[in-house]
């Protein structure tokens, strides 16, 4: 369903979160249900651009954890590339860990944590 | 003047017929039936509701169950947007093995374990005081240790020392303790508290709990066991600290003993330790899940020489007690214990199950900081055997000594390594990673073939391992590097060894 103001006619987002929300909204939880299932994956976490977490499957404190840190390594991994080769950009973060690897996809609003366990 | 006169016929027609035509005509009339009804009607619906919520002390910082409520422009299309290659990814680093054996090595490599400091205290060493307990304090930085005498039966009113040096002061003096606290009797045990870094309680051999706070330089003594009837009546075998509960609670230490309780005491002003709860292991309260003999009558108190708490449950504990049995125990149960010699709280009897038995006396007591089923314990037929807490059998049963195993601890931060301190004079270190059947280092602590008594690893500084011996020395141990480091894969191994429960 495709939900930008100017199709539906509609102004203020209130009333797009009225008009278009539950399609949506389901679409949303599907997406992040699918990447869930997957194997290894410990936790999903989404953050909009302020850093602050707005979708999860992990514990509050741990979610808020992934969530302050990783917006800043992004943030910095972006201006690093961008600062590389102005003409670049980020497109994909992965980080290996003994334990763990951790996967961020950004993007200029939100960013997007998985967090998975390595390969048996 | 009369005549006749013909007057015209008058005819009269009969109305018989025609009246009785009349007559006959019927008429019938009926009103409707009338209906009565009654009905009657009242309003006498009643209805209470209560409802009470419990305010909860956990309140979320952030309240990200909040998240599905609201709906962000968007974030449809950018997780459709990202959705692709992150399932890409993640299905690449599941079939990944571009990092198996990989390891990366960010800290200082220590090949070799060697000895940092060897610390003594020259007045307990003219005494021949053995090291009975050694302790790391919150900060990592601090360590202490108790004087006094194993294997002496006697009620010794022989003084007694506590040290403890701070490993990073300046001027620091490995014969010169920066404290010295006196003690009327030999000094079984000791324990730092977890978070505030200058309180330190201890067990004496007559019973006797206190509590010292070395901050205070005139009168460190803060706290002790006071009222006689609540007091051990057999020497103490262990202290420690109970996990705070909430903020400005009191701090509470519980004590283990021989006489067979184990008391719960929290600290109150004017330097008393008060009684608040209790537990008493009986004989006949032992459950008796797997076949062995029980000692002695059945209201012997059995002697308690060693206790670990779950780091997954607070209110589960194992203790090692003086038969060698192993025994599970909670703090929730309501069973009383048939003795009260005069205590001023009901002793309950918190045992649940019991593990199959060492050879002798279980003397040290662990359980696994990164698994909730897994504890260690050793004891004097020199064995160390891992149990798990769902089965009475251990998983594991390796003996490390020819002696007797004084104690045992898991590492901090490898989850597959423990350390034990043995009777031939050794610190032995053992890493299920390499071997189940032995040890994979032993550090000669003793030349002279004395025994290690104690050992305790630095949970701040985790290459630090502090051990106290026979001769009254304590030293300080720097591991190598590959007791410290944590693999890849060791917790998931771990998981392994737990779930071998067999049937």
């Amino acid at each position: 369903m495709i939900c930008n103001y100017a199709t539906l006619g509609v102004t203020t987002p209130l009333e797009l979160l009225v008009s278009c929300g539950p399609t949506q909204k389901a679409e949303v939880e599907e997406t992040l249900k699918r990447i869930q299932s997957h194997k290894g994956v410990i936790g999903t976490i989404v953050v909009n651009a302020e850093g602050i977490p707005i979708r999860t499957t992990l514990d509050n404190s741990t979610t808020v954890q992934y969530a302050g840190l990783l917006h800043q390594l992004s943030m910095k991994a972006k201006s690093t590339v961008r600062d590389i080769d102005p003409q670049n950009d980020l497109t994909f973060l992965r980080i290996r860990s003994k334990k763990h690897e951790i996967m961020v996809a950004p993007d200029k609003e939100y960013l997007l944590i998985v967090i998975q366990n390595p390969s048996e | 003047m009369f005549s006749d006169a013909v007057l015209e016929e008058v005819t009269v027609e009969s109305a018989w017929r025609k009246s009785q035509e009349s007559r006959c005509e019927s008429r019938c009339c009926q009103t409707i039936s009338l209906k009565a009804k009654e009905a009657s009607n009242q309003a006498c619906h009643v209805r209470e509701m209560g409802t009470q919520t419990e305010l909860n002390a956990n309140q979320r910082t952030l309240d990200v169950d909040l998240g599905p409520l609201l709906d962000y422009p968007d974030l449809g299309q950018f997780l459709k947007r990202v959705e692709g290659i992150m399932i890409k990814e993640l299905n690449k680093n599941w079939k990944s093995h571009a990092f198996d054996g990989y390891e990366v090595n960010w800290e200082e490599q220590h090949e070799q374990v060697t000895c940092l400091h060897s610390l003594q205290y020259p007045d307990a060493l003219e005494q021949q005081l053995q090291v009975t307990s050694v302790s790391w304090n919150s900060t990592g930085s601090i360590i202490a240790c108790s004087y006094g005498r194993f294997g002496d039966g006697d009620w010794s009113t022989e003084k007694s020392y506590v040290c403890t040096w701070n490993l990073d002061r300046r001027g620091f003096n490995a014969n010169n303790p920066d404290t010295v606290l006196d003690v009327p009797s030999s000094v079984m045990c000791l324990a730092w508290h977890p978070s505030q870094p200058s309180l330190i309680a201890g067990g004496l051999f007559n019973g006797d709990v206190l509590v010292w706070d070395t901050s205070r330089t005139d009168d460190p003594l803060i706290g002790r066991t006071g009222h006689v009837g609540d007091t051990h009546t057999d020497a103490v075998y262990q202290v420690g600290w109970m996990q705070e509960k909430s903020q400005g609670h009191r701090h509470q230490v519980f004590s283990v003993s021989s006489d067979g309780k184990i008391l719960v005491w929290q600290m109150e002003k004017e330097g008393h330790l008060v009684l608040l709860d209790g537990f008493a292991l009986v004989a006949q309260q032992i459950p008796s899940n797997t076949k062995i003999h029980k000692p002695g009558r059945g209201d012997t108190a059995v002697g308690v020489t060693c206790l670990s708490y779950s780091h997954f449950d607070p209110s589960l504990f194992i203790v090692g007690v003086e038969g060698g049995y192993l025994l599970k125990c909670s703090s929730s149960v309501q069973t009383l214990a048939p003795i009260n010699m005069g205590s001023s709280v009901p002793l309950r009897a918190p045992a649940q199950f019991t593990f199959s038995p060492h050879g002798g006396p279980v003397y040290s007591v662990t359980c696994s900081p990164f698994h909730r089923n897994l504890f260690l314990s050793a004891g004097t037929d020199g064995h160390a055997h891992l149990y798990s807490m769902l089965q009475a059998k251990p998983l594991v049963s390796l003996q490390l000594s020819q002696k007797y195993l004084f104690s045992i601890r898991w590492s901090p931060v490898r989850p597959l390594v423990f350390a034990a301190a043995s009777g031939d004079g050794e610190v032995v270190l053992v890493d299920f990673a390499k071997s189940f059947q032995k040890p994979s280092l032993c550090i000669k602590q003793t030349a002279s073939g004395r025994p290690v008594y104690c050992l305790e690893f630095n949970h701040a500084q985790s290459q630090l391992l502090a051990a106290g011996d026979g001769t009254g020395t304590v030293k300080i141990w720097q591991l190598s590097s590959d007791f410290i480091e944590q693999r890849a894969r060791e917790t998931a191994l771990l998981d392994e060894i737990a779930s071998e429960v067999v049937g």
